[in-house]
């Protein structure tokens, strides 16, 4: 009797698989309006187990000095993983960081990580963050010590990886599977891109794109809205923070910083490496009126880019086609 | 049909080739064995002890050393006809504080006499940029730069009387890869023919290498702590990576 129960439950949950099996395997996708990417998982597997151990790690608070602080509490879901409403990074023991907390999707697409792009693989990014006396401040070898006595992490790791081994490489690894596969694409814009299911910009929007293509998009270049070149964009005569050049050495270098995406940039602010423009309007206005000629300021940038009132209403309208909310609201990147 | 009989003509000779190649390998009885290599720290010929001991640069400033560690990798191995053997997966980091760092141990080395070892000191470009390595690359090592990617490959700290830093500190941490900047090194020696490393199933030799920690401040430039007392990369990681190039190691015997 007992036997049969345990089949029927088994035989019960092997359906409730079928019904649902879209949902449940966690894929990596290429949007068709995008190039290849430049992490494929080939040295890291993607496997749902992967995943779901990487996610918990990203929200998992104890994992910080004063366990206030998860990979989450900078990098907010409904903010397209970046902190809203804080100019620069705010950490364990209520520290404040020097610089804006950066959006964290497509990040398959990318070559280099932060502001300065001194990092150079996605897998290791998490590093400084762990590290850093003001983020979460703590080590990889405590990280890895807790997880080893908490339960169920060595369960996780066995089902990620095939034992219960748990290492830095495991713990970056299955992080990346989570970070890796966040993929922000099916915004309106892309939908009008990939002519779907009739999507089309209003008339406004479409203004802005055309404004948009002749006065942003050198830089700020489709379909990631980067080149992931390094630029300075005129916001002080003298940058408090070195920028680039912290990382070449080269003083022409000196206060350029990536330039940002702007996909779902209506949830992203502040804006700027600093964090300092609360608005579209106040990034728009400093383009307009405030460009300051730094030493190393871009050469497109040297008179501003004018616009009227009624143009930045259309680029306004335009990025706000950027936004892409069933990334936002996507439940399977949420903390459970 | 005639696609799979192709493949199949195709096939047969490499099948054929492939199988004939093993028996060669069976004739030649192509076997390996074990090496050593042993990395006995010092200063100017004195020996390393960490913390305590005061030592002289070459501009006559004293100096105690609290860490000194170094990866060594990609260990290649000559034989006098010509035939390399580069040492697959070979990263090791010595470290003076732990003395079973300073041996190492090389194992499947195909059998033979060798007559030249080649290292980088420090670690290739690629393995700098590649994702979240174990062992030796381990980030744990706090050989890791967070914050700028890439491996510190010789780490040295320590103080000076001279040194206008905070506590009279010295921190040397040497590493970067990209052009002007390149600290990448290689360390190279050719081992005399008379006595060569004899790789046998029945021989371990071992190699020993005389580490001098001085040689980080002078060779090229004679480095005073009054002016240089703090670099982790750029152009001052370069001055010191130049003077250790030819004087960090030295290969002093082989017990065969
Ligand atoms: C205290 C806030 C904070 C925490 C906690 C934090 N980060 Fe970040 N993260 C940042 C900031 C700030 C940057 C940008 C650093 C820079 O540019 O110098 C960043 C950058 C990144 C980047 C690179 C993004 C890019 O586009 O360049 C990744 C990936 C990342 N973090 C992942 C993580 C993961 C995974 C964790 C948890 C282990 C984590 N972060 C925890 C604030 C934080
Ligand atoms: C010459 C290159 C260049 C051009 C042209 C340019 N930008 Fe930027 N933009 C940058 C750089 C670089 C930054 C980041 C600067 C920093 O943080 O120091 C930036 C930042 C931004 C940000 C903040 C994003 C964030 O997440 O913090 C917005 C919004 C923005 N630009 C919009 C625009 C718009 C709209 C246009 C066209 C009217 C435009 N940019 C033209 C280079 C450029």
């Amino acid at each position: 009797m007992l036997f049969l129960s345990i089949a029927l439950m088994y035989a019960c949950s092997k359906n409730e698989d079928k019904i649902v099996p879209e949902e449940l395997k966690i894929t990596f996708s290429v949007p068709s309006n995008f190039p290849s990417p430049a992490y494929n998982f080939e040295d890291n597997k993607l496997t749902n187990a992967g995943f779901t151990l990487g996610k918990k790690l990203f929200y998992e608070a104890r994992l910080s000095a004063d366990k206030s602080v998860s990979c989450g509490s900078c990098h907010q879901q409904f903010a397209g993983f970046t902190q809203l409403d804080h100019r620069v990074s705010h950490g364990v023991n209520n520290c404040q960081g020097k610089r804006n907390t950066p959006p964290l999707f497509n990040l398959a697409w990318q070559k280099a990580f932060f502001w300065d792009g001194g990092v150079k693989n996605i897998e290791t990014s998490p590093l400084n963050a762990i590290t850093d006396a003001c983020e979460m401040g703590t080590d990889i070898e405590t990280i890895v010590a807790f997880l080893k006595n908490t339960a169920p992490y060595p369960n996780l790791f066995n089902e990620a990886f095939g034992s219960s081994e748990i290492n830095t490489q495991r713990v970056l690894k299955s992080i990346t599977q989570f970070t890796a596969v966040l993929v922000s694409g099916n915004s309106k814009y892309d939908k009008v891109m990939r002519k779907e299911s009739g999507a089309t910009f209003s008339s406004v929007e479409l203004a802005g794109y055309n404004l948009f293509k002749e006065k942003c998009s050198s830089c700020h270049t489709e379909p990631f809205f980067t080149d992931f070149s390094y630029r300075n964009n005129g916001l002080d005569l003298v940058s408090a923070d070195e920028g680039r050049s912290h990382i070449t050495g080269v003083s022409t270098d000196f206060g350029k910083f990536r330039v940002p995406t702007l996909r779902n940039i209506e949830y992203t602010s502040p804006y700027m490496h600093d964090g300092r423009f609360y608005s579209l309007d106040e990034v728009l206005e400093h383009y307009n009126s405030s460009v300051k000629a730094a030493p190393n300021l871009d050469v497109r940038l040297k008179n501003g880019i004018k616009l009227n009132d009624a143009e930045r209403e259309q680029i306004k309208a335009f990025l706000k086609t950027l936004t892409d909310n069933e990334f936002i609201k996507n439940t399977l990147y949420s903390e459970a | 049909m005639k696609l799979s009989q192709y493949l199949l003509a195709f096939l047969c000779p490499i099948i054929f080739l492939t199988s004939c190649k093993k028996n060669d390998d069976e004739i030649t009885a192509d076997t390996k064995s074990t090496f050593t290599m042993e990395f006995e720290n010092q200063v100017n010929g004195n020996p390393l002890v960490l913390n305590t001991n005061t030592y002289k640069n070459a501009k006559g400033e004293d100096f105690k050393i609290n860490i000194f560690k170094y990866y060594v990798s990609n260990i290649k191995l000559s034989k006098a006809d010509g035939t390399v053997f580069l040492i697959p997966e070979s990263y090791f980091l010595i470290d003076a504080s732990k003395s079973d760092s300073e041996e190492i141990t090389l194992k499947d080395i195909p059998t033979g006499d060798y007559t030249k070892v080649e290292y980088t000191i420090g670690v290739d470009y690629a393995r700098n940029f590649a994702g979240a390595q174990t062992e030796a690359l381990d980030p744990t090592n706090g050989m890791f730069w967070t914050w700028n990617s890439g491996y510190i490959f010789v780490k040295f700290e320590g103080t000076s009387p001279q040194s206008t830093a905070t506590n009279n500190a010295l921190t040397f941490h040497i590493g970067g890869v990209l052009d002007p900047n390149n600290t990448i090194r290689t360390f190279s020696t050719d081992i005399n023919v008379a006595n060569p490393l004899r790789i046998r199933t029945d021989k371990k030799p071992d190699m020993h290498f005389i580490v001098n920690a001085g040689a980080l401040f002078t060779g090229k430039t004679d480095i005073s702590f009054s002016t240089l007392n703090f670099t982790m990369g750029g152009a001052n990681s370069v001055i010191v990576a130049n003077n250790y190039a030819n004087g960090l190691f030295r290969l002093d015997h082989i017990h065969n």
